[in-house]
């Protein structure tokens, strides 16, 4: 065997790059298949309103948060409100627990959740900006989508 | 006026910084030993005209001066004091103007404490710097220039801080991370520095590692003030989010982490140099990469700043070139950098390999799942994605559970060489009743045992144990760089053991509560007593009663609140808390939900301030190898029989 015989920094060396390699490779392996698992795609009002985001799989949905739409639902902390892209998709979000400080009617907002059977969409958790000029880019693109395909609201979407 | 001088001061600095760039740089090109040496003064200058300019900004604030618009956008009349004064750091342009003026703080500490260093060495480094200074300078000027006017039509008042910026946390939490993140600029201009000599010595690494350690600890500081910042303001109670601003300042501490040991391994064994370098630009270039993610908008966080295409551009391109300009000289130097000893796979020099190995690697997967969403945005034709925290965990949690494996027995590792024998010989008492008392005092305490848990906490008992056995077998601590090394692992060990006690028992509750009602939670009795309303200096709140029992026995009144803030028609929850060494109260209010009910939510945490306080520990232990005396001598021989002393 060649092994035995070479030298010993030469082996360390070459036991060094294979470890290194082998540690890498392992390691994009596993990370890629970790966040292949873990992405959560974004859908507009728009796309879930057409059927485009699948049922059962945890996605984020974002959009405005329609006016009067905020309800309470039950004894415990449930609400439901709209979502909209300022146009016409709506779609419905169920949520079960405290709402974030920033969330209001009129403001964007992201959940994160799944879709069910019905079309509406169960919420894990609502996320909403800190401050109140700053809107998700997701939402202002999605706006901004509905706004170009479409009659002006005639509201200003308040992405500037 | 005061803002005018204030703006005119900074082009002065502007000046200045392009004189730092070129005048030492021109002295070291003509062997001019005047020009060289200008490098002080003009560094001076530098520091004194950026101290005045941000002065003079938090003059405007105090004095209410809201033609100025940043002020304006910022403050209001009715801000307390010291809020009007952190207000100046509390937006984009205000805090990259606190950022240059630390960048030229560095630059004159290097400046005025390098006894050490050549002249050429010393020319070469604070024109690096100068070069860094002027390319932050000219993006104060052009693209957030925080003396901008509102004039003629000024208002009356200003926008108010952002509430959540109102508060003690968010003093100093921004001025610990900027110490932290520019710091890294000094070891990058020495590696560049020297990389343009070519001579990668002992002397080099031993002048980089005070100020690696530096800039490391104030970085660690301002990421656990963070972190507890954001578990009693933001976070409902949470104290890490993956998040990508998060993560961006987590980047540079796990390679800055990295780069502290192999400098070790440079400076006292002359291995991994070339290796060390890009550590260094690493290092650095992460930290500007948190700057270009943070103030460009390209991320979703609900930490970014407001968005403006120019200033991300502007990030950028100065961000390639810093990148692309290192790692350019790098690929035309490096080759002529030639590692000096060789070692055994035991040996403490292949620890530290294993170390920066997977720091490296886990800095990697933390990078990877921060960038992925743009990535896939740019692939996919702008299929929008977010990657969850699951990511996170699944991948750098058990990379750096590999890493406290290491921990325990690295630390007494020899150079070249250790006998694993002896290691084994000397502690397995200690190795093998360790798991068995942490079985046991888990088993005891919670009636149970989770076997992840269990394990982890012993890694983190074992690291504790074995600094403990081997402080008391030397008797002594050598030097301020042992001491230093102790403390930091023991830190580690403090927070891992929060972390997981903290995940795995931690227990939580949404509810609905009436005033009367009163919930069970881990033991504790929490009884709502009602709501009233208070008036603070600029807010008007909603002030819950709550008392905390256990066993009947009285442990606390929390008053948590819900406040509005009239001039920026903002709501903000103020979570109240019973704090402990040994757990956590937890109760923060959300909204109204009935006639006069009350959406609440409700913690015990065990363990939760062992996160912090390990994060203290840890910045602790880097400060004090500062200390060390081998920091303090000028030109000292090398030393090569440095055979088993602190890393």
């Amino acid at each position: 065997m060649k092994f035995g015989r070479m030298k010993s920094h030469r082996r360390n060396r070459l036991l060094l790059i294979v470890f290194i390699v082998c540690a890498a490779g392992g390691a994009t392996t596993f990370a890629l298949f970790a966040l292949n698992e873990n992405i959560n795609l974004f859908y507009s009002p728009d796309q879930i309103a057409q059927g485009e985001a699948p049922v059962g799989k945890t996605i984020r949905a974002g959009g405005m948060v329609q006016d009067d739409s905020v309800t309470r639902t039950g004894e415990g902390l449930g609400v439901s409100f709209v979502i909209s892209d300022m146009k016409s998709a709506q779609v419905t979000v169920e949520f079960e627990g405290i709402l974030p400080d920033m969330f209001r009617e009129g403001q964007g907002v992201i959940a994160l959740g799944q879709l069910n059977s019905e079309g509406v969409f169960v919420a894990e958790e609502v996320l909403a900006k800190h401050d109140e000029n700053y809107m998700p880019p997701e939402v202002a693109a999605a706006l901004e989508e509905a706004h170009e395909s479409g009659v002006d609201t005639g509201q200003k979407a308040g992405y500037e | 006026m005061i803002p005018e001088f204030g703006h005119f001061s900074l082009i002065l600095a502007l000046g200045l910084s392009l004189a730092l760039t070129v005048l030492p740089a021109l002295g070291v090109y003509r062997r001019d030993a005047l020009l060289m040496q200008t490098g002080p003064s003009i560094a001076t200058g530098l520091f004194v005209f950026l101290a005045f300019s941000f002065g003079c900004l938090v003059y405007s604030f105090v004095q209410d001066d809201f033609s100025v618009a940043y002020v304006a956008n910022n403050s209001n009349s009715a801000l307390p004091l010291q809020y009007k004064i952190s207000a100046v750091w509390g937006a984009h342009e205000g805090s990259f103007l606190l950022w240059t003026l630390i960048a030229s703080g560095w630059t004159l500490a290097v400046a005025v404490f390098s006894r050490g260093l050549t002249f050429d060495m010393k020319a070469r480094v604070l024109s690096v710097l100068g070069l860094l200074c002027t390319g932050f300078a000219l993006f104060l000027l052009f693209t957030s220039n925080p003396f901008d006017r509102n004039l003629p039509f000024h208002p009356a008042d200003g926008a108010d801080l952002n509430p959540l910026l109102q508060d003690f946390g968010l003093i100093v939490h921004p001025p610990m991370l900027y110490m932290g993140y520019v710091g890294f600029a000094v070891p990058f201009a020495l590696a560049i520095a020297t990389l343009t000599t070519g001579r990668l010595d002992a002397a080099w690494a031993r002048w980089s590692r005070p100020w690696t350690n530096a800039a490391w600890a104030f970085l660690t500081v301002g990421i656990t003030l963070g972190s507890w910042w954001a578990y009693y303001e933001l976070g409902w109670g949470g104290w890490w989010f993956w998040d990508a601003v998060e993560n961006a300042s987590f980047m540079p501490w796990l390679v800055g982490t990295a780069l502290i040991h192999s400098l070790a391994a440079s400076e006292k064994r002359g291995v991994f140099k070339s290796w060390t370098v890009l550590l260094a630009i690493s290092t650095f270039s992460l930290s500007l990469l948190g700057a270009f993610l943070v103030r460009s908008g390209v991320l979703t966080s609900v930490h970014a700043f407001a968005v403006d295409p120019t200033r991300g551009l502007f990030i950028l391109i100065f961000l390639v070139l810093v990148i692309g300009g290192s790692l350019t000289l790098y690929a035309f130097k490096a080759s002529g950098i030639k590692s000096e000893a060789q070692f055994e796979w035991n040996s403490r020099e292949a620890m530290l390999l294993i170390n920066n190995l997977l720091l490296v690697v886990a800095t990697a997967s933390v990078l990877l799942g921060t960038l992925y969403p743009l990535l896939y945005e740019v692939i996919t034709d702008g299929k929008k994605i977010s990657v969850g925290p699951p990511y996170f965990n699944r991948v750098f949690v058990p990379i750096v559970c590999l890493l406290f494996v290491a921990m325990v027995v690295a630390p007494f590792s020899r150079w070249r060489k250790t006998s694993g024998e002896i290691l084994i010989r000397q502690h397995w008492p200690f190795l093998l009743a360790t798991p068995v008392v942490v079985c046991l005092v888990t088993y005891l305490v919670t009636a149970g045992i989770d076997l992840i848990a269990v394990g982890v906490e012993t890694l983190a008992v074992w690291i504790l144990v074995m600094l403990v056995r081997h402080w008391w077998q030397a008797g002594s601590i050598r030097s301020a760089s042992q001491l230093g090394m102790m403390l930091g692992h023991a830190g580690i060990a403090v927070a891992i053991l929060g972390v997981v006690v903290t995940i795995t028992y931690s227990e939580g509750r949404d509810v609905r509560m009436n005033p009367g009602d009163s919930l069970d939670l881990a033991g504790y009795e929490f009884t709502f007593e009602g709501v009233q309303k208070v008036r603070g200096p600029n807010y008007l709140a909603d002030q819950a009663e709550f008392n905390v029992t256990k066993g009947g026995e009285y442990v606390a009144t929390l008053r948590p609140e819900k406040r509005f803030y009239s001039v920026a028609q903002n709501v903000m929850t103020e979570a109240d808390m019973d704090p402990g060494l040994l757990r956590d109260v937890y109760v923060a209010l959300g909204e109204k939900v009935g006639d006069s009910a009350w959406a609440v939510r409700v913690h015990v945490k065990p363990f939760v301030r062992w996160i912090w306080l390990g994060g203290l520990l840890i910045a602790l232990g880097g400060f004090v190898t500062l200390l060390d005396k081998r920091y303090r001598r000028v030109r000292e021989p090398v030393s090569n029989n440095a055979l088993g002393s602190a890393a």
